[in-house]
Order: structure tokens, then C-alpha cells, then sequence
């Protein structure tokens, strides 16, 4: 039993811990301070690239962090745990509150404290030609739209006690809700919604949404198997692009054709034009134009006459001038030897400029629009490894191959469209030309709008309880005195740096009777030093 | 729509003749600030016993104020007041004509958001200023201190991140980056004055030597931190909502923790942290000054660190 009791004291104590004002003050800068690894460390969903240029960079340091999961901060635990704490806290915190926020509506304002000077806003007058009477029902003409109550006094003083501004109390609580409600409906998008990449060329290629296997990467959300997503398909048949002289890009712009649900049966096309900040939108599918480049075409002229063309985006490099990496690799026609294939395969890998600018031999790119293509390249001739079991990049080869001697660079040139190449053993390399890719995310996420909903409740209720002012206002008239009625107001606001100051003069001048002997405290007093 | 190089290049010069006249301002500032005698102040105000958050100013001479004196310091202060407006004057025309230039609006890239944080900062200035006539002598002394940031930031702005009047980048090009931009430039240049004041408190509080107490009373820096923080908070939220909006559809997703998101976020944060110690008894007072400094110094790491050595969707933004 009494283990028990002791046991009640704690959790209740741990409770009142959680749920107090320090504890969430402290909570706030945890999450802060927590969130900032998140911005200075590359992070795994942002930039694996990134994650693994740091880790060769910091050999020693990178693994310890890796394992506290500081190049995923938002997936870690300990952040987690930080925000559910708060959320705890939050909710133990705002509760009570609405609860008492209740009360509070139905109860009368606090009555008139005894000593109204010692209030931070008082002014207090005499005059004989007016009545205790006439001061109250000034007063509460004055104080309409204030919660009133009125009392008497022994020796016929009356007095009176307004409040106002309750809705900043409720701006507030609002404000906390419409929180735990955008934190709610942010996990759910990430549960229920998805997103994939796709690298699209720009002529007349088709993408379908038909799984997570049509798309380049694909971040799925926990509760996504990827069997039920929004059918559609499209195809990108142009992609345009201007640029300033500078080389600045001026505008990107895909025109593609779409079908969506509806479409499929009846095998209806939409033409539409896809560009930056401006997506296409199929209920709640949305596809964006996020990046281009090119895809520059080979042609293999095998020796015996066989011919193999291949078409594959190679990678920008530089984001300004579009020079751009990659490989295109080919497969020997006709040969069924596993062996012998491995002993003929091609790789042709390099640069490729949009417009070539040449320090001697060396290709570089001096503007990003298509103005004077070239390519520089390596053909390499052997066992390119792709049947190693190990994934390869498409943009690469794979550098154990070459360096096991297994896959052998046989040529070296730069070419312009319509150029060729021979290979010792008689093979003809041709660049032809180069087609244009974009690169198109999908993205799903159906709680978008009701975090929309929550953020504009969160905005409202921050401005409600930052501008209304939880303020108190009170009187006290006495017939007392030889010189007549003695008036006297305070004031007192919850929130005094707020500035309640104007405010209390304004209806201090109006109450305080004109004519009347000099007020005590003159009604400007107040405000003096009061600061805005 | 092809940029107008000769309205650009009257911009560039608005640019640093404003910068010269802050400059000068600030000077004025400075010399008011050597003359001031601690104390010879009228208005100077006393924080009433007893109140924790709800300190209040109460008048120390209410009954008759002094006739107002016009000596050196107060002619220097008011020439320096003038002379921030019309360098506010000139400052907004070399933004009116870049915008002018390039028709769009003037803040896109950091030289031009940095003026814009710097126009805004000195207009909260001058408006608490105007709203503050009662009290402007001791308040004006602050002037020195809040231009010199700004002449800093403009310099910077007008060196190191100086870039070509050019039209927008079509990640750049929607009309979210008028609404957004706008919201965090406003937000940044009163949380700007906000953090000097703050600054000053702390200042004021740490060192109550002959340096410190020409400043105002330690209550009236912490109640113009606090009422500018609490104007540009709701502005910080909208700006980090309508980013979030214009990132829906611009990059595909309505946040993504890109560098520039988290950052705002963690300044969002540092700043409900700075209204909840107001009202968190033991934290008023210098705490929540540090963390109102604190607030400032990640909105600043969030302008520069962010865009310039992180590399984010943000970076594009360029220097
Ligand atoms: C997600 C975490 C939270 C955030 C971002 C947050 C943010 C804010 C902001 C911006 C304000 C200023 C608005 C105002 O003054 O009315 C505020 C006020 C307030 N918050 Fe929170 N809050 C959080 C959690 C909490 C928790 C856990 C509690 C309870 C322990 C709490 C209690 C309060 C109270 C009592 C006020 C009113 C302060 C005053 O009267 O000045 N908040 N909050």
C-alpha cells in the first residue's frame, strides 16, 4: 500500500515534471539543438553522394556517427524521442489548460483589489459635482464589450472590475493544438504517401506509374507496397530550354502528353506543358520537372556488319555548363558463349559538351545549350563485370574490371556528330547526335492539404495570442471627503510588456470627471518610459 | 525581360550613397553617445519593485518634466535621426530601381536580400522611434548600435555578395518568391533590432559600468526586444509556411529537410523558446535575452552559413 502510494507520487510527479513549463522550454531547445546535425552533416535521404564523400573524407569520425544516426537525423531515435517527449508535454500542457480556459469563460473578473496604487496603471481624482452613480454608469458604458462585475464597498463605495482580451487565452490553446494536428498529419503523409524519381528521354519516351520498379529510386511510405499506386502514364515528347548569353537559364519546359485514371481504358492523350513550379497534377498525383540533360546516341558497327545503337543519359557534371559524365555500354550481338561475350563487351565513357570548348585535346563545356556538341571518350573493349552479381552504376564503369586487366581501353578520341571511330579489331564506334532527358518526380502525399489546414490554424492563433492583450481594469468610487467623490482606477494587464499603457489612459481620461480638481497621478503618467 | 543597365547602375549608386549616409548617421550616433552624460536624461526610467514579468516602467519624474533642453548631444542625436531618414529614402529608391531594372521584385539573390533585411531593419527603427517621441532621447542613443549592423551587412552586401542585376532562374521564377521573400526579409530586419536590443540588455545588465549606463534602463531594452520579437514572429511563420507552400511546387514536397528548411525551423523554435522563458518564472530576464540572441544568431547562420558553404536546394540563390 504504502509502495503503492509512493508509486502514485512518482508517476505524478513525473507527470507535473513533463508537463511544466521548464520542462517544455528545455525540450524546445533539445529539439533545436538537435535538428541542427540535420542542416550541417550531409544526410543519407538528401545526399548519399554526400554521405559517402564525407565518410571517405572523415575515415575515423564517420563511422561513429553513422552509427548514432547523425547522417539521418529525422529517422533517428533520439529525435524521435525528443519530439514525442515534447508532444507528451504539449498535450499534458494544453488539456488542463482548456479545461481551466473553460472555467474561466463562465467565472466573474477578479474583484477590485483593495489598493489600487499599488496597481502598474492607477489614476485616482476628486470632484464635487459628480456622483458615485453616475461614475459606475459612466463606466460601464464605457467598459462595453468588457466582462463586468460590480460590488459594494462599506460607507457607499462601489466599485467595479472589468477584464478583456480572453481570446488571447484561446489563441493560444488554438495555436497548440493546430501544432499536435500539423504533426499528426505530417506523419501520416509520410506513412501513406510516396515519391520516385524517373529519368525520362525528351523523345516521345513513356514513363507508367505502374510500380516502384518504373521509377529510378523510389522512397515508399511505411504502410506503400507499391501495388495500389494512382495510374497514369505520359510521355515527354519535347524539352526546350533558354538561357541568357550569360548561360543563366531563363526557362525549362517539357511538353508531354498524359493519360490519367480515367484515360487508360478509353487510351485518351492530354497534351500539357511541364515546368519549374509548375507541376502537373492528376488528383493526388502530382509529377514535376525537376532536371535535364543529354543523352548523347552511339552506333556500334560490330565486324560482322551488325549493328547495336545505344542511347543513355550521361550525367551533368557541371551544373552551368551541362558537361556531363557517363558510359554507354554494349552487349555483342549474336554471341551465346558467355565467355567469348565477356571478352567483347563495350564501354564507351567520358564527356560529353553541349557546346565543346577544347584546351588542346581536353574537352570542357562553355555554354549548356545544345550549340556545338562534342563528345570525349574512352572506348574500352573486354568484360565489363555486370554479371558479377554487384550493382553497377549507369554512369560508370566498373574501375576493378580495369584494373584486374580484364576490361582494356582501346581507343581514345573527341568526336562531333556524324564522327566515327575505329577499333583495332575493326569495330566502328559512330556518335550520332544526342537526344535530351528530363528528369521527373512523382510525389503522393494526401495529408498535404490538411497540413495546409493545420499550419493556417498554427499562423491565426500565434497572431490571436500575440496581439489580443489579457487586460484588467478596475474602479473604485467613495462619496468620501469634503471635495467630493473620490475616483480611482487600476489597471493590469497579463502580459504588461505587451504595453497596456495607452489603453488605460485613454480610459482613464474619459472616466476621470473633466473639470474635476487635478487628478493625482496625472492619467499621462503611466505611459512615461513605457517603451512603444 | 532584358535588364535595364542603366536603371541598374542608378541602382548600384543609391546602394552606396545610402551606404555613406548610414554611415555618416551612425557617426553622429556615436558622437551623441560620447556627449550624453548618464542619467541627464529626463525620461529615464526605473523598473518598479516586485514584478517578475510584468515589470513595469513607472515615471521617476512625472510630475514636472524639464523643459526640454537643446543641448550639443540632442542637436547631434536629431541629425542623426534625419539623416537615417533620408539614407532610408535613398536606400529604398536603389531597391525601387534595381526592381525597376529587372522588373521583378528586388530580392533575389543575397545582395539584394541583404538590403532588404537592412531597409526593413532601419524602417522598425525609425517607426519605434516615432511611437517612442516621449522617450526618444535615451532611446536614440541605440541608434549607434543598430546602424552598425546594418552598415556591416550593407558593406558585406556590397562586396563580397555584390551580384549583376539578371533576371530569375526559373527555380526562382513564381510569384511565391515575392510573398515569401518578402515575409523573410521583414521578419529578419525587425528580429534584427530585436537582437541588438537584447544584445544590449545583456550588456546593460553584465556591465553596469559608466560605458553601459548611457544606455536606456535594462527594462525598456528588454520590452523593445520582446515587442519586436512578438511582431515578427507571426511574419517568421508565415515565411516558413509560404516556403513550404512554394516548395510543394517547386521541388515536389512541401518540406524535406533541406538545410535551409531545417535551419528556419530551429530559428522558429529558438524563438517560441524566447516567448515561453518570458512567461517561465527563473528564465526572464537575461535567459531569455540570451536565447532572443541566440534566435538571431541562427537566423543569421541560416542567411549565410546555409547558402553560401552548405550546398542545398537554397544555394542556388547565389552570391
Ligand atoms: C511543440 C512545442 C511548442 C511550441 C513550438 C510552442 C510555441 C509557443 C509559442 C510560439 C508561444 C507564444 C504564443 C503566446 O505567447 O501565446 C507559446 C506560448 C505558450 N506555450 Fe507553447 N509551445 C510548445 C509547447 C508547449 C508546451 C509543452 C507547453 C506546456 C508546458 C506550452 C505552454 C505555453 C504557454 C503557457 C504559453 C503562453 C505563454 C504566455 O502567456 O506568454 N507550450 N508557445
Amino acid at each position: 500500500m504504502d509502495r503503492l502510494t509512493r508509486l502514485m507520487a512518482l508517476a505524478r510527479n513525473t507527470w507535473r515534471g513533463l508537463t511544466s513549463m521548464r520542462t517544455a522550454l528545455v525540450l524546445l531547445f533539445l529539439l533545436a539543438l538537435a535538428a541542427l546535425p540535420g542542416a550541417l552533416l550531409p544526410q543519407y535521404a538528401l545526399n548519399p553522394e554526400r554521405v559517402r564523400t564525407y565518410r571517405t573524407e572523415h575515415p575515423t569520425l564517420a563511422p561513429v556517427l553513422d552509427k548514432l544516426g547523425f547522417f539521418e537525423v529525422f529517422a533517428s531515435p533520439w529525435f524521435a524521442a525528443i519530439y514525442l517527449l515534447l508532444f507528451v508535454s504539449l498535450v499534458g500542457c494544453v488539456v488542463p489548460r482548456s479545461a481551466e480556459y473553460a472555467r474561466q469563460l463562465r467565472r466573474a473578473p477578479v474583484a477590485t483589489p483593495r489598493n489600487l496604487a499599488r496597481l502598474p496603471h492607477h489614476a485616482r481624482s476628486q470632484s464635487p459635482n459628480i456622483s458615485v452613480e453616475e461614475v459606475i454608469t459612466a463606466a460601464r458604458r464605457r467598459l462595453r464589450g468588457w466582462r463586468i462585475a460590480e460590488g459594494d464597498e462599506p460607507h457607499g463605495t462601489r466599485t467595479l472590475s472589468a477584464e478583456r482580451g480572453y481570446l488571447r487565452e484561446a489563441g493560444n490553446l488554438v495555436f497548440h493544438l493546430a501544432l499536435l494536428g500539423l504533426l499528426v498529419c505530417f506523419a501520416i503523409g509520410k506513412l501513406v504517401g510516396y515519391e520516385g524519381q524517373v529519368i525520362v528521354l525528351a523523345n516521345g519516351s513513356q514513363f507508367c506509374n505502374s510500380g516502384p520498379l518504373a521509377y529510378d529510386s523510389f522512397r515508399p511510405g511505411l504502410s506503400v507496397d507499391g501495388t495500389r499506386l494512382g495510374p497514369f502514364c505520359l510521355r515527354v515528347e519535347r524539352f526546350t530550354s533558354t538561357y541568357l548569353s550569360t548561360g543563366q537559364p531563363q526557362e525549362f519546359r517539357a511538353a508531354i502528353s498524359y493519360q490519367g485514371p480515367d484515360d487508360l481504358a478509353a487510351g485518351a492523350w492530354h497534351p500539357q506543358q511541364l515546368a519549374v513550379n509548375d507541376p502537373l497534377r492528376l488528383g493526388g498525383t502530382r509529377v514535376y520537372l525537376l532536371g535535364n540533360g543529354y543523352a548523347p546516341q552511339f552506333t556500334v558497327t560490330f565486324p560482322d556488319g551488325q549493328q547495336r545503337t545505344g542511347l543513355v543519359q550521361w550525367r551533368p557534371v557541371e551544373i552551368a555548363t551541362l558537361l556531363s559524365e557517363g558510359t554507354t555500354k554494349f552487349d555483342p550481338p549474336g554471341v551465346t558463349d558467355d565467355a567469348v561475350r565477356r571478352t567483347r563487351q563495350i564501354a564507351i565513357t567520358g564527356l560529353f559538351a553541349p557546346t565543346a570548348a577544347f584546351q588542346g585535346s581536353l574537352l570542357s563545356s562553355g555554354f549548356p545549350d545544345l550549340r556545338d556538341p562534342a563528345v570525349a571518350i574512352d572506348v574500352l573493349q573486354g568484360d565489363l563485370g555486370n554479371n558479377s552479381g554487384r550493382g553497377q552504376s549507369i554512369f560508370s564503369i566498373d574501375q576493378s574490371m580495369v584494373d584486374s586487366g580484364r576490361l582494356k581501353q582501346v581507343a581514345r578520341q573527341n568526336l562531333r556528330p556524324g564522327e566515327q571511330l575505329t577499333l583495332p579489331d575493326r569495330t566502328v564506334v559512330r556518335f550520332d547526335g544526342v537526344t535530351r532527358f528530363v528528369s521527373l518526380q512523382v510525389s503522393y502525399d494526401p495529408a498535404q492539404l490538411w497540413v495546409l489546414g493545420f499550419a493556417v490554424l498554427v499562423l491565426a492563433g500565434l497572431a490571436l495570442s500575440l496581439t489580443v492583450k489579457r487586460r484588467r481594469f478596475w474602479v473604485r468610487v467613495s462619496p468620501a471627503g469634503p471635495d467630493g467623490t473620490v475616483v480611482e482606477l487600476g489597471g493590469l494587464a497579463r502580459t504588461e510588456a505587451a504595453g497596456y499603457g495607452e489603453e488605460f489612459d485613454r480610459i482613464a481620461a474619459d472616466l476621470l470627471p473633466p473639470g474635476s480638481s487635478q487628478p493625482l497621478v496625472p492619467a499621462a503618467a503611466s505611459r512615461k518610459g513605457d517603451v512603444m | 525581360m532584358p535588364v535595364n543597365p542603366v536603371l541598374a547602375s542608378f541602382g548600384d549608386l543609391a546602394y552606396s550613397t545610402a551606404l555613406v549616409l548610414y554611415l555618416l548617421a551612425m557617426v553622429l550616433h556615436a558622437v551623441e553617445y560620447a556627449a550624453a552624460r548618464a542619467g541627464a536624461v529626463p525620461s529615464q526610467v526605473v523598473v518598479a519593485p516586485g514584478e517578475g514579468s510584468v515589470a513595469t516602467l513607472a515615471p521617476v519624474a512625472t510630475l514636472a518634466p524639464p523643459a526640454p533642453r537643446r543641448g550639443k548631444p540632442e542637436r547631434v542625436g536629431r541629425s542623426a535621426v534625419a539623416l537615417t531618414v533620408l539614407a532610408a529614402l535613398v536606400h529604398t529608391s536603389s531597391l525601387a530601381l534595381r526592381g525597376a531594372a529587372i522588373g521583378r521584385v528586388p530580392w533575389a539573390n543575397m545582395y539584394e536580400f541583404a538590403s532588404a533585411i537592412c531597409l526593413v531593419a532601419v524602417t522598425a527603427w525609425l517607426v519605434v522611434l516615432y511611437r517612442q517621441r516621449g522617450a526618444e532621447p535615451v532611446l536614440r542613443r541605440l541608434g549607434v548600435f543598430v546602424l552598425l549592423p546594418v552598415v556591416v551587412l550593407l558593406f558585406l552586401g556590397g562586396t563580397v555578395l555584390y551580384a549583376q542585376a539578371a533576371p530569375l532562374i526559373p527555380a526562382l521564377n513564381s510569384y511565391w518568391i515575392t510573398i515569401h521573400v518578402s515575409a523573410a526579409a521583414t521578419a529578419s530586419g525587425i528580429l534584427l533590432v530585436s537582437g541588438v536590443a537584447s544584445v544590449l540588455y545583456l550588456v546593460r545588465e553584465r556591465a553596469g559600468d559608466r560605458v553601459a549606463d548611457r544606455l536606456p534602463s535594462s527594462a525598456t531594452l528588454d520590452r523593445l526586444a520582446y515587442r519586436t520579437a512578438v511582431f515578427a514572429l507571426p511574419i517568421w511563420t508565415f515565411a516558413v509556411m509560404t516556403g513550404a507552400i512554394w516548395a510543394e511546387a517547386a521541388w515536389g514536397r512541401y518540406w524535406g529537410w533541406d538545410p535551409k528548411e531545417t535551419c528556419s525551423l530551429v530559428a522558429w523554435v529558438v524563438y517560441a523558446g524566447y516567448l515561453h522563458a518570458r512567461a517561465t518564472a527563473g528564465w526572464r530576464g537575461s535567459r531569455a535575452a540570451w536565447i532572443n540572441v541566440a534566435g538571431f544568431g541562427v537566423m543569421l547562420f541560416n542567411l549565410f552559413f546555409v547558402n553560401i558553404v552548405i550546398a542545398g536546394f537554397h544555394s542556388y540563390a547565389g552570391i
